[in-house]
């Protein structure tokens, strides 16, 4: 035996990889996915798939052609950009703007800041917050659920989503519960279904991909802070509870805010971070210019994640004194 | 059974205990063994005889170098061949007593030799502390530290429970296990004589949910035995860590840069008590140990009680020839063993398992980017940010490594074992260990 080798301990690795973490939330997006098919219908498959082709595809040419780098496109990161950039637009919304918003995630949220685990900011959002700038027109235009199912040409059948229902007090405009919690309203094509996402979620806690400290404090802050302005003028706001069930609230707590590069590095972190991102969701929903906070409250939030790890540690072992002798 | 365990961090690698159930057998005597005079952290031993001389098994051959160090004891009966520089697993040179081996097997006459208990302790503690360093006991569990060292109390300082570690929560090894079934009895009897030299009454013994069979019959002994009790432990890795298992049973954080005497707390190898038992009570000098010799590919994974000295390779051997395909040899367990660079490393005193890993086991994965998953934040038992230490040890900036506690790693592994993108992160934790122990050192003889 003369070329055994040698390394330092440990000689043991456990069996979860990257790769497997990335295609573990790819796969926990597919509920969210039905619900999009379901009430979208065909726009949104040609969405899903054309957003899919987008990020993939400028990931593996950025890769080869523009940094000369290792293709690492099987790593499931750019799948998980581009699931969730479809998920954040209308059904209806151009396929040449769909592509600017890749460009945007993958080519500069991304990749100039130095490929996967290396960007700041969440790609998927910088691409939805500088289509919503560049093109608010076509961003804020809602198909309505089910009745576009089999049709391509949407123009005509759009109606204003349950937040901007909120935002104009259309308040007798609002859907019941039922319909919010099952999704078929209008919104985003992948954001409408809180039942598909929680069920995507709650498979991602038990794979331990992600922790529950982000999601409950989330939406646990919009829950307070929309019901203390409820509880105050019954008449000027609504019930916490279309906060929660309404918008992007719910796919921002447990796949966008969730995301493992652009939050912080420990439970206490997490929940600072959390908190603070459910304070300025609630703060822009309530009084803001747009009807929709979750998208600014989460790259805001983002931001911030490097000052957090910087002064918020894990508790250390031996901090705690119990013993006098 | 009220299972107790620490709080932060810890991994579950798979126990792979392949070898649980096979009694501990004696392995035939080599020609030749290399006794290293340095098993133990602290001083080298002295060797006491020369080439030719005759030793008899016990024969004392190195005498301690120092406070820090221990005795050392021929495990054969024979010629000194050679005092000479061996390699150890890492492939470092050591210095070594080399024995030829004959056939007779004769051992010192003041070793008792038959099998009943003795359960009456006549030695008073200064004695059994003395006997300790005299028949060089060191800690059992890998570590080696002199055990008298610790049995040495300072002015000021109390303990008040003596803690016996026979968690094994190192996958793979059996041999704390086998010994716990095997030698029962004298384990409590040595636990009593620990108990007489530090003057207290209580000691606690841990062990891991996955040996029920041993939590029972120690359970059981424990009644004949008042003060000491079993502490069964929920399965986490590290639990055999001094400083967790602390915690896991009375609940106390030893503070960083402190010892467990300072939470009032001895901790010691269950193997190490069986030492004690037999260097106290049968005069029998520390010269062989079970060791666990095992490998998915092995032929025949075994328990052997093993002389000090005899290479690894014979072990090996003895359980069926190194496998097709065996990439690597490790001394110990897989989370902390040593990579050897061949067989023919001795086995010392803190040696408690032969592991052979294949091609596949062996291979590192390929490193990724950190994806900041916070796994290893989460898996550190030490509560510390092995991320942030891989990434400022990377750039060598080992003033701010210092600030952020890296000394405070037990390199337990649980962060390389738990990264996703298969990062190095231990391999430079280690760097910047060495590195901030030298800018303190030499900080220190600036002043």
């Amino acid at each position: 035996m003369d070329n055994l080798k040698v390394s330092l301990s440990p000689h043991e690795k456990g069996r979860l990889t990257t790769n497997k973490v990335m295609w573990l939330v790819c796969a926990a997006m597919l509920p969210a996915l039905v619900s999009a098919l379901f009430n979208f219908g065909i726009r949104a498959l040609v969405v899903v798939v054309a957003s899919l082709v987008f990020c993939v595809g400028l990931e593996y040419l950025i890769q080869k052609f523009v940094l000369k780098t290792k293709v690492t496109v099987c790593d499931g990161s750019a799948a998980v950009t581009g699931l969730l950039l479809a998920f954040n637009m209308p059904s209806s919304i151009p396929l040449w703007q769909l592509f600017i918003g890749a460009l945007v995630a993958i080519g500069i949220a991304k990749m100039a800041f130095g490929g996967l685990g290396k960007n700041p900011f969440n790609p998927a959002l910088v691409g939805r917050a500088f289509l919503l700038i560049s093109f608010p027109v076509t961003m804020t235009t809602w198909p309505v659920p089910g009745a576009t199912r089999f049709v391509w040409n949407i123009d005509a059948m759009t109606a204003a989503t349950p937040l901007g229902n909120i935002k104009l007090h259309a308040f007798e405009k609002l859907p019941d519960y039922w319909d919010l919690f099952i999704g078929t309203v209008g919104g985003s094509l992948g954001e409408t279904s809180a039942l598909a996402i929680l069920l995507g979620g709650l498979f991602l806690m038990y794979k331990k991909i992600i922790s529950w400290h982000i999601p409950v404090f989330f939406l646990a802050t919009i829950f307070v802070f929309t019901g203390i302005a409820w509880f105050i003028d019954p008449e000027q706001f609504v019930n916490p509870l279309y906060h929660i069930l309404g918008g992007g609230v719910m796919l921002g707590a447990f796949f966008m805010l969730t995301d493992m590069v652009t939050s912080p590095m420990n439970p206490k972190g997490q929940i600072v971070f959390a908190v603070g991102a459910g304070v300025i969701c609630s703060c822009i929903r309530l009084f803001g210019a747009y009807p929709e906070g979750c998208m600014f409250s989460i790259l805001i939030m983002n931001a911030f994640v490097p000052l957090i790890d910087k002064y918020i540690k894990p508790k250390r072992f031996g901090k705690e004194v119990n013993y006098v002798g | 059974m009220n299972f107790k365990t620490f709080k932060i961090g810890g991994v579950h690698p798979p126990e792979n205990k392949i070898s649980a159930g096979t009694p501990i057998e004696a392995v035939e005597l080599p020609k030749r063994v290399m006794i290293p005079l340095s098993q133990h952290i602290g001083a080298p031993a002295v060797p006491v005889v020369q080439k030719g001389d005759k030793v008899k098994v016990g024969t004392l051959i190195g005498e301690a170098g120092g406070f820090v160090s221990v005795n050392i004891h021929s495990s054969v009966s024979g010629t000194v061949a050679a005092i000479d520089t061996i390699k150890d697993p890492a492939g470092f040179a050591v210095k070594a007593v080399i024995i030829d081996v004959d056939e007779a097997d004769e051992w010192e006459e003041s070793i008792i030799r038959t099998p009943e208990l003795i359960r009456e302790i006549t030695a008073t503690p200064e004695e059994i502390v003395a006997t300790m360093k005299s028949a060089g006991i060191v800690g059992m569990g890998g570590a080696c530290f002199p055990t008298h060292v610790k049995y040495t109390i300072p002015e000021g300082k109390k303990a008040d429970t003596l803690i016996i570690n026979a968690v094994e929560c190192e996958p793979y090894l059996t041999a704390d296990h086998r010994v716990m079934l095997e030698r029962t009895e004298e384990i409590f009897v040595g636990v009593e004589v620990m108990k007489k030299a530090l003057k207290i009454d209580t000691a606690v013994i841990g062990i891991e949910a996955n040996k029920p069979d041993a939590i029972e019959k120690m359970t059981k002994a424990a009644a004949n035995f008042p003060g000491t009790t079993v502490q069964p432990l929920l399965l986490k890795y590290p639990q055999g860590a001094e400083k967790q298992l602390i915690k896991a049973i009375r609940n106390r954080e030893v503070p960083s840069g402190k010892l467990p005497l300072d939470v009032g707390c001895v901790v010691d190898n269950v193997g190490t008590a069986l030492a004690i038992y037999e260097a106290v009570q049968k005069h029998k000098p520390l010269f062989e140990r079970v060791v666990t010799v095992t490998g998915k590919k092995l032929a025949k994974p075994a328990n052997y009680l093993v002389r000090i000295g005899i290479p690894a390779s014979v072990l090996i051997e003895k359980s069926g020839g190194i496998p097709e395909g065996t990439a690597k040899i490790i001394s110990g367990g897989p989370m902390m063993g040593k990579a050897a660079v061949s067989a023919e490393f001795p086995v010392t005193k803190g040696t408690s398992g032969v592991l052979l890993l294949d091609e596949s086991e062996a291979k590192r994965h390929e490193v990724q980017n950190c994806i900041r998953c916070a796994k290893c934040v989460a898996a550190c038992p030490m509560g510390l940010e092995p991320f942030l230490y891989e990434k400022l040890a990377e750039k060598g900036r080992w003033d701010d490594l210092d600030v952020l506690n890296v000394t405070d790693c037990i390199e337990c592994g649980c962060c390389s074992y738990t990264c996703p993108s298969a990062r190095p992160l231990l391999d430079y934790i280690r760097l910047a260990k060495a590195n901030v122990g030298r800018i303190r050192r030499e900080r220190a003889a600036k002043k």
